[in-house]
């Protein structure tokens, strides 16, 4: 058996790989050229999904090992559960995404653009899956690399406009420092165990500072590619710039990686303490918070995605977290609900966050425009386009019958289970997790409510929003994929179950024995689940027929608006009205820039108002860090003198440092 | 958790948290006051069987006639005499303050354990209390901008110094009690005569405006 | 069985419209009036259903489908609500989380259907809703944390079961400040003074109100009717949680938990009527209040 999982994952890698070649062989015939990269990238897709169904089934990993003949290097492959769990969306968003290409970037209209577009998009694919199979600290590095700079290359997909170059070179550097972290860590632990392949890294010691700081620096480093919070700040102009199937790969799998990355070097360590968890935990509870706020006040669609990304990935990382505490302080249910809960999301957000961006794309080829505020009333032209979208935004804010609510279920049940701790435990504070999720699910639902209806419902804004048309099946195909793999997952969340805690098994190295009473119970449960989410779609079908049956009702007129008979498009409310409450509460973390003209004179002619949010950590920190430091120091001196309030702050400041100091540190 | 004196403690936080939501300085003064009021009555509750009963109740009674009766009227005619009744938007607002003060009581009761503190065994609410309430005080004094408000974090400040005071009522004679309860009337007297002299001089306390008096 | 399986769906489809009823008519007596009849909510809903609807010209699916899945969600929530003390008709571990989120369902379907009209109105309102049900969301979940904390455990049937007794006896104080937080999240949930007059006639004083602006009919029925069971379900986590129920006697309990709704409304009332609506901007300082109560009832549990 091992063998030709084996066979077929390493045929499903160079296929991959390679799957950009037919469009560039094939150069007189761009039609079919494109269409058979697409199928090349689709059966890599299938054979990778065929060689992990089985590794999560419980088959035996598939473990191979040869010299390579470069130093340190060897061509060390493994296919263990937890790989297994990352490949299946690794490889579907992808080959989706290629179909998607067919008709969004084609071959026969954009010529070398495209080509270039498939080596790339194939050649991140293959590298991605030679990240999770890898089982040597070169071989990873190399397919790292190669992830990194097809990843530049793909943003750069239309290299004239200036948006896309800043967000390139933003990414290449940030994605390097991640590399540069990555690599210390590896040479690190490599040089202590005289050995670079993973195998011989187990039960490395987590105790001491010494092992906390290189946890920190694989923490810095990988995270730096999972995007999570302040390292994130590459993501919004990267994603925003590429096309729309790119931004679905990287948001929905290549930041996938960064999350694997954090999983396989705290898997190396033999007993986590419990502080790693903690940071998780808060990092996690920061990204998802400060995602979703900076979300709200977007308005272009795929910056606004950009940051949900950052949001679900600290969901993701909250889930981690409680799995590592779990480890730490050696209950069993903490780690199975928390790492079930982070690796279902994983799959989760990789289904509906491509197909969000999916959408986003059919909006902007459909209306020209990614600005929502100039959108609007599209689902009149864009029915089924709409309605995929609209399951997307349903699946993010995690509302039922669909796949996000179980996999913020499991993170909640987690969370909930340091309620069992020994009461004065202080990790017991990780139930906190609970209304860090309420908050962020509320506040995610808020922003999709905000963007279906701007961009799908009420009037068209402009006129390039009221000439728009449905997309191309080649389109709305992967979009109804991913939208019934969203309702499958919601509808059945049991069937899954097994395979996540046997991904929790060989993660934590626990015997599948001990996770096995606390699957079943949350198995039971989220057959419940099911149960329920089938009362509701049977409850929702019945009450549409009695509806029915009650008369249809005629359409007439304008909607009301206090009497005014003429509406128009620009009464309606726009997304940044809409979010504007929220805006105001988040407005430390938003800094938005503000352009106000304000009307003059008793017949005012014009008048502009225009606000737009500013990425905190690039354009205010990093950036500006190093200008503002003299003129700082000089404004600081000016200001202390004289105010009552800064004396007084400065004796509340020396009572917490020396509170903080006896308690950490003596 | 089911004594009268941890139902009082909790009632102390909850006022604190109460007095950092509030915008009018009515409601504020009479939470202060009920605050010492609370306060005397835990200062007879904690009296454990060795103390001079005599002395407890010196203590208790005066902290209940100048923190619940003298110093509150004080605060009103105070109000009253320049004719304010709100609080401005305080330089950080009530939202974060309230969350401010919310994440000072969690951390207050959840890390009080690691203190070197003598704990009393039965009362393990002393030192998380006083700990939020002198939190809630000085973050009353940093972020708002009335003077009357910043006299009453100061107040809230000094019922939190009085929480930590009565740990230390074995080995603590009466006579420093009293002195700090006296040092307290001082600093609110001269406190008072201060603000009505800069609101007749300036016809304003606001304490933005009197960052213009220097240089 | 059967028959307690029947009282809880009887309950739960029957009572809602009379609490409203209720609430009404206390607000009515306080300010001097006669009032409306207890079960003018039935009338009114038998009124809307017999009537045609009316629909403007920019709306699509979606406002059509909102009042239906808003008023499918919250029953099923219904399903998961223990009555009286006994076990729900669905009751496993986890459930008050999928309770949460399908009120958060019902919400996010009737927000989108008032968007779809392409009206200020119903967007301002919509904004406003979600926007303060995102504060209200925590320190629902922080509350009922709270109770799984005092009782051990994680079940809406269990927590608000048998447990509950022995759990006020050893956790008072912190019982006593989640059900405060419980009772405000209940008012800003249910669109209530002070967070929300649902009486009033000025589109931009509303919330609630001015979001279902343009349904009409059947539609406006369900939409009456499911906020009518979402007040229940509030009222029963509310009553349950601070009213004992052993009452000896065949239906004691139920009858207990009956006269409980009732004074829920009639307290909903006498607050709605001598509470002004607050400031808009007051609202937030309101709920992040309500949040920070409980979770120094959380801290108070888990120390």
């Amino acid at each position: 058996m091992a063998p030709v999982i084996g066979a077929l994952a390493i045929a499903s890698v160079v296929l991959a790989s390679s799957s950009g070649l037919p469009g560039l062989a094939l150069w007189r015939r761009p039609v079919l050229g494109q269409r058979l990269s697409a199928g090349v990238l689709c059966l890599a897709a299938v054979l990778g999904i065929v060689a992990a169904v089985p590794v999560l089934a419980g088959a035996a990993p598939f473990v191979l090992h040869t010299p390579w003949g470069q130093p340190n290097a060897s061509l060390a492959l493994r296919l263990d559960p937890l790989s297994a769990l990352f490949l299946v969306p690794v490889l579907l968003v992808p080959a989706l995404g290629s179909i998607y290409g067919l008709a969004y970037f084609p071959q026969a209209s954009l010529g070398a653009r495209a080509v270039r577009l498939q080596l790339w998009y194939g050649l991140v694919t293959g590298s991605m899956a030679l990240v999770l199979l890898s089982d040597n600290a070169m071989l990873f590095l190399f397919a790292w690399e190669v992830m990194a700079v097809c990843g530049f290359f793909l943003v750069l997909a239309d290299p004239d406009r200036k948006d896309a170059q800043k967000a390139a070179w933003v990414y290449l550097v940030a994605a390097h420092a991640g590399t540069f972290a990555i690599l210390a860590f590896f040479s690190i632990v490599g040089s202590a165990r005289g050995t670079f392949d993973f195998a011989g890294w187990q039960h490395l010691g987590a105790t001491g500072a010494k092992a906390s700081w290189l946890w920190t620096l694989a923490l810095v480093g990988f995270g730096l590619k999972a995007g999570l919070v302040p390292l994130h700040f590459w993501l919004p102009g990267a994603h925003a710039a590429a096309p729309s199937h790119v931004s679905a790969l990287m948001s929905g799998v290549l930041l996938k990686t960064g999350v694997y990355g954090i999983l396989r070097a705290t898997g190396f360590f033999e007993s986590p303490p419990a502080s790693w968890g903690v940071a998780l935990l808060v990092l996690g509870g920061a990204s998802g918070v400060l995602g979703v706020a900076l979300a709200l006040a977007q308005h272009d669609l795929k910056r606004l995605l950009a940051y949900h990304s950052v949001e679900n990935i600290g969901i993701i990382t909250m889930g981690v977290g409680l799995a590592v505490l779990g480890r730490a302080r050696g209950e069993p249910a903490l780690v199975l609900l928390g790492f079930a809960g982070a690796a279902l999301h994983v799959v989760n957000h990789a289904l509906f966050k491509s197909l969000l961006f999916l959408g986003a794309g059919s909006v902007q080829h459909a209306a020209g425009t990614r600005d929502i505020e100039r959108l609007g009333g599209l689902s009149r032209a864009m029915p089924f386009t709409a309605g995929l979208f609209l399951v997307g935004a349903a699946a993010i804010s995690g509302l039922p019958p669909l796949n996000g609510f179980v996999s913020e279920w499991l993170v909640v049940m987690g969370s909930l289970r340091a309620l069992d701790l020994p009461p004065g435990d202080r990790a017991s504070f990780a139930v906190l997790v609970v209304p860090t999720l309420a908050l962020v699910g509320a506040l995610a639902a808020a922003c999709f409510v905000k963007v279906q209806g701007t961009v799908f419902l009420g009037k068209p804004r402009t006129s390039e929003a009221a000439a728009a048309h449905e997309s191309p099946r080649a389109m709305l195909v992967p979009m109804g994929v991913l939208a019934a793999a969203c309702v499958a997952i919601g509808v059945l969340p049991a069937v899954f179950l097994p395979a996540l805690a046997r991904g929790a098994a060989s993660w934590s190295g626990l015997p599948l024995s001990t996770l096995a009473a606390p699957a079943a119970a949350a198995t039971a449960s989220a057959g419940m689940v099911s149960g329920l989410a089938v009362l509701l779609l049977a409850l929702v079908a019945s009450l549409t027929f009695l509806r029915r049956r009650l008369g249809p009702g005629a359409a007439v007129g304008e909607t009301w608006g206090c009497g005014y008979a003429y509406p128009t498009a620009r009464m309606e409310y726009t997304g940044s009205s809409f979010a504007q409450i929220l805006n105001q509460g988040f407005r430390w973390v938003l800094f938005p820039r503000v352009r106000f003209q304000p009307p003059r004179g008793p017949f005012p002619a014009s008048a502009r108002f225009s606000t737009e949010p500013r990425e905190a950590v690039l354009d205010l920190t990093i950036l500006p860090g190093i200008r503002g430091y003299g003129s700082a120091a000089s404004r600081v001196r000016a200001l202390l003198a004289g105010r009552v309030h800064f004396y007084a702050l400065l004796v509340l400041a020396t009572l917490v440092f020396l509170l903080a100091w006896r308690l950490l540190w003596w | 958790m089911r004594s009268l004196a941890d139902m009082a403690f909790i009632l102390v936080v909850v006022l604190d948290l109460f007095v950092l939501a509030s915008s009018r300085l009515g409601a504020a003064i009479r939470a202060v006051a009920l605050q010492g009021a609370l306060l005397s009555l835990l200062a007879l509750l904690l009296a454990s069987s060795g103390h001079n009963m005599g002395h407890v109740l010196i203590v208790a009674g005066g902290a209940f006639a100048i923190k619940a009766v003298l110093i509150p009227w004080l605060m009103f005619r105070a109000i009253r005499e320049m004719a304010i009744r709100r609080e401005m938007e305080p330089l950080v607002g009530y939202v974060p303050s309230m969350i401010l003060g919310g994440v000072g009581v969690v951390l207050a009761f959840a890390f009080s354990r690691g203190l070197p503190l003598p704990m009393p065994e039965m009362h393990t609410f002393l030192v998380p209390t006083a700990l939020a309430t002198v939190w809630t005080g000085l973050l009353l004094v940093v972020s708002r901008r009335k003077a009357v408000t910043q006299v009453l974090g100061f107040l809230v400040l000094e019922n939190g110094v009085f929480v930590f005071g009565l740990l230390l009522t074995d080995f603590m004679p009466v006579m420093v009690e009293a002195g700090v309860l006296l040092d307290l009337l001082a600093a609110v007297f001269v406190m008072g005569i201060v603000m009505f002299q800069i609101n007749r001089e300036f016809s304003s306390l606001d304490t933005d405006a009197m960052s213009s008096l220097k240089d | 069985m059967i028959l307690r399986a029947l009282f809880q769906i009887g309950i739960l489809l029957l009572l809602p419209p009379l609490l409203l009823g209720v609430v009404n008519r206390v607000k009515a007596i306080v300010a001097g009036r006669r009032g409306p009849p207890l079960l003018q909510g039935y009338y009114d809903l038998a009124k809307l259903l017999r009537k045609g609807s009316v629909y403007s010209r920019t709306t699509t699916w979606v406002f059509r489908a909102g009042p239906v899945v808003g008023l499918a969600a919250v029953a099923t929530a219904g399903t998961m609500l223990p009555v009286a003390g006994q076990p729900a008709i669905f009751s496993f571990s986890g459930d008050f989380v999928l309770f949460a989120y399908l009120l958060a369902l019902a919400r996010f379907a009737t927000a989108l259907a008032a968007l779809d009209t392409g009206s200020s109105f119903e967007g301002m309102g919509a904004a406003r809703e979600v926007s303060f049900a995102s504060m209200a969301e925590p320190a629902l979940f922080l509350c009922l944390v709270v109770l799984a904390r005092a009782t051990g455990s994680l079940s809406l049937s269990g927590m608000l079961g048998p447990g509950l007794a022995p759990a006020w006896s050893g956790a008072a104080p912190a019982l006593l400040l989640s059900a405060i937080a419980l009772f405000v999240v209940a008012l800003a949930e249910n669109s209530r003074i002070p967070v929300d007059d649902p009486s009033t006639h000025l589109e931009l004083t509303m919330i609630h109100e001015v979001m279902v602006l343009d349904h009409s009919g059947p539609d406006l029925a369900f939409i009456l009717y499911g906020a009518s069971i979402k007040f229940f379900l509030f009222g029963a986590l509310f009553v349950r949680l601070v009213l004992d129920l052993r009452v000896q006697g065949i239906w004691g309990a139920e009858a207990a938990f009956v006269a409980g709704l009732v004074g829920f409304a009639v307290l909903v009332g006498l607050v709605e009527s001598f509470m002004a609506r607050l400031r808009l901007n007051r609202v937030p300082q309101m709920l992040v209040g309500a949040s920070v109560l409980s979770v120094f009832a959380l801290v108070l549990l888990l120390r």
